[in-house]
C-alpha cells in the first residue's frame, strides 16, 4: 500500500533549485532507503512531506491526505529529522509527555514507548545529559509515541558507535515487519544495502533511481570474479583467449569480468592449472552508488 | 483511548508541559521576584531622608504608590525573557520542527504559546505588583512618610494595571521572538524598545513624540502612578494604546510564522 506519494516535488531557493521534479513512492511493509549525497535535497524533501516547508511546485501526500490535514498527526507518522531538537533542560519523560498531551495521546503510550527504546531507566534524566545515542532513541520514542504507521528517519545513524547502529537497523527493519512504511534518509550506501529493501536515489534535487536494493545491485553493470592461481600470466592468457576480460588484482590476483565463475572452474579444470581462490565479486552498492551520482555531486574533490 | 481530532484544548495542554517542565522557566520567575523584590526594597528603604529633605511641591507631588512600583522597569525585562524563550528556545534546538510536526496548523501553535506564556505573565505580573506594593507601604509605614492603602483612590488600579502592564510586554516578547527567531535578536529589540527609545526620547522627530505617549517606559507606563501626571490625564488609555501596538507585532508573527519555511 502506498503509504508516501510524492509527485512533482520542487522547491527553489531564490535561483537554487534544491528538489527538482521529483516523484517516488513509499509503500507500507519495507524500509525505503533514500539516498544521495550531502546536499542532494533529502531533508528538504523530508521537510515538505512534514509540511515544514512548502512545496515550490508539486504535492506530497501521507495516507493520501497532506500533512496538514491529518487529523491526528502523530497517529498517522512519526518523525525523526534531528536528535539534537530537544530542550536541555527538561526530562525526556516531559519532552514525550509535552508531545503526547498535543495529540491528546494518553500517557501510557509514553511509558510504552520509553520501554520499546530501553530509556525507561533514563526517563527521569534531563535531556542535556544525553549521550547521541541517548538521544536518538528518544528522538525515535517521540516518532513512535502515536503507533504511526509511516516513520520517517533523517540519517538515524549519523555519528553512532556500531552496537546503536545495529540497534537503529534492527529496529527500523522490525517497524517494516510490523508492517509500518518507514522512509530512512542516508549518505552513506552501504548502511542502507543492510538495512533497506527499496531505494530512492537521488542527487541534486532529482530521481536517479527508484528500485529494489538487488535490482539496482544487478543492473549496476556485471559482477567481476577474482582469480587466484599460481600461474597467473599463463591463466590469464587462457581466459583472454575464451573472450573475458582479465585485469590485474590485488596480490598478483585476477579479477575477470565476463565470465561466470563456473565457468572459469571448468576452463581451470580443462587445462589442470591450480586455482587457490575463485570468488564472484557483487558489485557494492557504494560503487554503483558513485557511478551513478558522478555527475551530480555538488562539489567534485580533486583526486592526487 | 487517544482523541480522534486534535483541538486547541490539546495544543494548550502540550504547551502548558513545556513551559512548567525545563527549570530555566521557574528560575526566570524565581529572578522576576528576586529583582523585583529587591528593587523595591532599594527604592523605599531611604524613603525617610528622601522626604525628610523634600520641598513643599515634591511633598505634593508624593506617590507612594508609584515609587513602590518602579521595580517595573527592570521587571519588564524578566518577563520579556521568560516570554522570548517560549518561542526562541524551540528555534535554538530546531524543537519547533517538532512541534509543527504534532501541530501542524501553525497559528493553532503559536496561539497556544501566546495564551500559556500571558496567563502565566498576568500571574506572575499581578503577583509581583501586589508584593512589591505591600512590601513598598510596609517599608513607608516604619519610616513614617505617608504612605498608600490598597483602598486608596486610584491604588488597584496601578497595582492591577502594573500588572497587566508586565505581562503585556511579556507578550511582545513573544512576538519579537517569533519574528527574530533568535533570543540575542528578540532580547536586544526589547531592551532597544522599553530602554534606549525612551532614553533618546528628545532626539525624535515630532510625530514620534505622539507614539511615545504610547510607549513603554513612557506613556503606557503612566498607569503605575496615582498622582495625575498633566500629560497623561487617562492612564488607561496609554496602556491600551500599547497594547494595541503589542497586537500589531503579534499580528506580524502570526504571519511570518505561517508564511515561513523551518
Amino acid at each position: 500500500m502506498t503509504m508516501i506519494d510524492v509527485r512533482g516535488l520542487t522547491k527553489r531557493y531564490g535561483l537554487d533549485t534544491v528538489v527538482d521534479d521529483l516523484s517516488f513512492t513509499v509503500e507500507a511493509g519495507q524500509v525505503t532507503g533514500f539516498l544521495g549525497p550531502n546536499g542532494a535535497g533529502k531533508s528538504t524533501t523530508m521537510k515538505m512531506i512534514l509540511g515544514l516547508a512548502a512545496p515550490t511546485g508539486g504535492s506530497v501526500t501521507v495516507g493520501g491526505r497532506r500533512y496538514r490535514d491529518l487529523p491526528v498527526p502523530l497517529t498517522e507518522v512519526g518523525a525523526l529529522l534531528d536528535a539534537g531538537a530537544l530542550h536541555a533542560g527538561r526530562k525526556a519523560r516531559d519532552h514525550l509527555l509535552a508531545l503526547a498531551a498535543g495529540n491528546g495521546l494518553p500517557r501510557r503510550r509514553v511509558d510504552e514507548v520509553l520501554a520499546r527504546t530501553g530509556l525507561d531507566s533514563v526517563a527521569h534524566r534531563r535531556a542535556g545529559g544525553f549521550s547521541l545515542g541517548m538521544r536518538q532513541r528518544l528522538g525515535i520514542a517521540a516518532a513512535l509515541l502515536g503507533d504511526p504507521r509511516v516513520l520517517i528517519f533523517d540519517e538515524p545513524v549519523n555519528g553512532l558507535d556500531p552496537e546503536g547502529i545495529r540497534w537503529i537497523r534492527d529496529f527500523m527493519r522490525s517497524l517494516a515487519r510490523e508492517g509500518r512504511a518507514v522512509l530512512v534518509s542516508s549518505h552513506l550506501m552501504n548502511e542502507m544495502a543492510q538495512t533497506a529493501d527499496h531505494l530512492v536515489v537521488i542527487g541534486r534535487g532529482r530521481l536517479i533511481a527508484d528500485t529494489g536494493v538487488d535490482e539496482f545491485l544487478r543492473g549496476r553493470g556485471e559482477g567481476t570474479v577474482l582469480v587466484r592461481t599460481p600461474e597467473p600470466a599463463e591463466f590469464a592468457l587462457r581466459l583472454t583467449a575464451t573472450g573475458a576480460t582479465v585485469r590485474e588484482g590485488p596480490d598478483s590476483s585476477l579479477v575477470v569480468t565476463g565470465l561466470a565463475s563456473e565457468e572459469i572452474g571448468k576452463l581451470a579444470a580443462y587445462h589442470g592449472t591450480v586455482l587457490g581462490e575463485l570468488t564472484p565479486q557483487r558489485p557494492s552498492l557504494e560503487d554503483a552508488f558513485m557511478e551513478l551520482t558522478q555527475d551530480s555531486v555538488e562539489y567534485h574533490g580533486v583526486t592526487a | 483511548m487517544s482523541a480522534r481530532v486534535v483541538f486547541f484544548g490539546h495544543a494548550l495542554h502540550a504547551e502548558w508541559v513545556k513551559l512548567r517542565s525545563p527549570r530555566s522557566t521557574w528560575y526566570t520567575l524565581a529572578c522576576l521576584f528576586g529583582v523585583g523584590i529587591g528593587i523595591t526594597v532599594l527604592a523605599t528603604g531611604r524613603a525617610g531622608e528622601v522626604y525628610g529633605s523634600a520641598s513643599a511641591a515634591e511633598r505634593l507631588a508624593w506617590d507612594p504608590t508609584g515609587r513602590s512600583l518602579t521595580a517595573y522597569l527592570v521587571a519588564q525585562l524578566v518577563i520579556g525573557v521568560l516570554g522570548t524563550l517560549v518561542v526562541t528556545s524551540e528555534y535554538a534546538t530546531g524543537l519547533v520542527r517538532t512541534s509543527l510536526a504534532v501541530t501542524p496548523r501553525r497559528h493553532r501553535l503559536l496561539a497556544a504559546k501566546v495564551v500559556v506564556a500571558a496567563v502565566v505573565a498576568v500571574v506572575a505580573g499581578q503577583v509581583l505588583m501586589f508584593a512589591c506594593f505591600l512590601l513598598g507601604q510596609g517599608l513607608f509605614a516604619s519610616q513614617d512618610v505617608p504612605h498608600a492603602r490598597l483602598g486608596d483612590p486610584g491604588v488597584l488600579s496601578a497595582v492591577v494595571g502594573g500588572g497587566l502592564y508586565l505581562a503585556a510586554i511579556a507578550v511582545l516578547a513573544i512576538g519579537l521572538g517569533t519574528i527574530m527567531r533568535a533570543t540575542a535578536g528578540a532580547l536586544t529589540t526589547l531592551v532597544g524598545i522599553v530602554f534606549l527609545v525612551p532614553a533618546l526620547a528628545g532626539l525624535f522627530p515630532s510625530w514620534f513624540q505622539g507614539l511615545l505617549d504610547f510607549w513603554p517606559s513612557q506613556g503606557a507606563a503612566a498607569v503605575f502612578a496615582t498622582v495625575p501626571d498633566p500629560a497623561y490625564p487617562h492612564p488607561w488609555l496609554n496602556l491600551g494604546g500599547m497594547c494595541l501596538g503589542i497586537a500589531v507585532v503579534l499580528a506580524a508573527a502570526f504571519v511570518v510564522f505561517h508564511r515561513r519555511d523551518v
